[in-house]
């Protein structure tokens, strides 16, 4: 009787902080690798799909529009052409869509029907090894959409400062925050019904956070409701980089998305673990 | 030499449920280790603590002297798994799922470039190794799925329902590929509900219903105690063969009647047959054959295996 008390209290895992090496095998390349290996195998078209929703308001708002808007007021006060108003809080979306696709739909497919993590699950992989590999695979798609509508507003002519270069590296930390918690955020789905909600809330976020028009126009409950949302930040982020404005809130909206990226990492390798490793 | 398994009093409850009661058992480097039973009688719930992939409630578990509760990155190292649905990555080739799955064990490239193509072959998959996944039949995939359980060299290999879904000729291949493995000094673990394949394939294995165990014993063994050598299967047509059964008192060494059909246990079922017929009883048709674990079974839970 002695030995089976001992044995269900090894057996059992202690609750509380789990371990690292239960977490991580440090094997995370394998989980990169293999995304890689299926990026290779897929049609460079899929893989730039989504690219284009961003660049088409461009073309129709700051183009179309901007010609009757003319100039508005930038980072600073300073007055800026409205197209190179809307170009970084537009490159901030592209970041965030590239990330989003990645870590949803994708995720759930691995998730719910391919069952590629709980095969990865069952090899000396461990769920944190999991989590940051695709985490990291969705946040290159965010980055290449950002080279990629960089490179459009380059072209237009909407770059006017050399600091418009850190939006490359924002574009990093936005699409990293959007995909650990996009993942986190799917991992609970179970049905295509609930994915459908994601597009609920991405849209009014795409059009509403300050990104065609300055936030001011709003009531004040409306702007504070705005300011909690990740967009808004990146929008506002990438709009002071674009013109190398910077203040104390350039610090607030970097570190709202390192918060953000280590709450989904966090949320994401524990629901791992939780659906395959209980 | 102690097992490279063994369990003492495994539990696993969920809330008031348990699925998995109380069980022990032990397997041996080398042999082929069944659990057999019906479905939700907690056989895949045991797999997944032998694998490390579930915690246990109570008992002692010990897979390669290690604790698949505290220590399961190191023994799924160490395993090979088969799971009762294919997981394969779809989004790979043939090739690239058994290379790749050695590399989330960390192995190396070259030595997984040799790997991949032993593993091709012994899978008879050769002319496949660039096909995708999805144009695999049934038959192909389960055989892929066993060739990527065995990339690390698992000590011990863990086959969950392996013919589950698969036509006669495919299982056959199936086996046949189970069997050179365990030339080789494999330990199998496998789960089924079928009693051909727990006859085949197994060495040794326990019957399990409601989380318990039965009875253990090699197949022969099981069957030399719970039955008899031959059976007698009589159909007197569904509506008689519960009223003719009195009538059979006396006729081999018991009987049992289901829904469509009488079986008559006996040591000469032939002999049993024509006394049948001496006492003026004509079944619609009658069968003898040898005794089978589902006779076991049927003897230990009074319900046969495929409801």
């Amino acid at each position: 009787m002695s030995a089976t008390t001992t044995g269900a209290a090894r057996g059992t895992r202690r609750r509380g902080i789990p371990s690292l090496s239960s977490l991580s095998s440090g094997n995370l390349g394998s989980v990169l690798e293999r995304n890689m290996r299926v990026i290779r195998n897929q049609n460079w078209v899929i893989l730039v799909s989504g690219f284009f929703e961003p660049v088409l308001y461009l073309l129709a708002m700051g183009l179309g529009m901007g010609a009757l808007v003319g100039s508005v007021t930038g980072p600073g006060g300073r007055p800026v052409e409205y197209a190179a108003y809307i170009a970084p809080a537009l490159l901030a979306t592209s970041a965030m869509n590239g990330a989003i696709y990645d870590s949803t739909w994708n995720v759930f497919f691995k998730l719910r029907l391919s069952k590629l993590y709980q095969s990865m699950l069952q090899t000396s992989l461990g769920p944190l090894d999991v989590a940051l590999g695709e985490i990291l695979m969705a946040l290159f798609r965010g980055l290449l959409y950002a080279l990629g509508f960089l490179g459009v507003i380059a072209v237009l002519g909407l770059v006017t400062s050399w600091w418009a270069l850190l939006m490359v590296p924002a574009a990093v930390l936005i699409a990293f925050g959007f995909a650990a918690l996009g993942m986190g955020v799917t991992s609970y789905l179970t049905t295509f019904q609930q994915m459908d909600l994601i597009n609920f809330v991405l849209l009014p976020m795409f059009l509403f956070s300050a990104t065609l028009y300055p936030i001011g126009v709003y009531p004040e409950w409306i702007q504070w409701l705005i300011m909690g949302m990740p967009l808004w930040h990146g929008v506002e982020l990438m709009r002071q980089l674009s013109v190398g404005h910077f203040d104390g809130l350039t610090w607030v909206h970097s570190l709202y998305f390192v918060g953000m990226t280590v709450l989904g990492l966090a949320l994401t390798t524990l629901r791992l673990r939780k659906l395959f490793l209980r | 030499m102690p097992g490279v398994i063994s369990a003492r009093g495994l539990r696993k409850t969920y809330g008031d449920v348990a699925a998995v009661d109380g069980i022990d058992f032990e397997v041996e480097a080398g042999e082929s280790f069944g659990l057999l039973g019906p479905n939700g009688a907690g056989k895949s719930t045991t797999m997944r603590m032998i694998g490390g992939t579930l915690d246990r409630t109570g008992g002692e578990l010990e897979v390669l002297g290690m604790d698949p509760g505290s220590e399961r990155p190191q023994v799924r190292a160490h395993l090979g798994v088969v799971p009762q649905q294919d997981n394969l990555d779809e989004e790979l080739r043939v090739r690239e799922n058994l290379v790749m799955y050695g590399r989330y064990f960390g192995m190396s490239r070259s030595v997984l470039a040799a790997k991949a193509d032993e593993l091709l072959a012994f899978a008879q998959l050769e002319a496949k190794a660039r096909e995708k996944v999805v144009n695999l039949s049934g038959g192909m995939k389960r055989r892929l799925t066993i060739a990527r359980g065995l990339v690390n060299e698992p000590r011990i290999l863990l086959l969950d329902e392996p013919t589950t879904g698969l036509d006669p000729q495919a299982r056959h291949v199936l086996w046949d590929r189970l069997f050179r493995l365990k030339e080789t000094g494999t330990t199998l673990v496998v789960t089924t509900h079928f009693m051909d394949e727990a006859e085949q394939l197994c060495d040794r294995l326990i019957v399990v219903d409601h989380g318990r165990i039965m009875a253990q014993g090699s197949p022969g063994q099981l069957i030399r105690e719970h039955s008899t050598r031959e059976v007698l299967e009589l159909r007197f047509g569904s509506a008689r063969n519960a009223a003719v059964v009195q009538q059979l008192k006396g006729v081999g060494e018991r009987n049992e009647v289901l829904p469509d059909r009488i079986l008559v246990y006996a040591r000469d079922g032939e002999a049993a047959l024509e006394e049948v017929a001496a006492r003026g009883l004509h079944p619609v048709t009658s069968l003898v054959r040898r005794s089978s674990l589902e006779d076991v079974f049927l003897r230990l839970t009074g319900r046969s295996l495929i409801d």
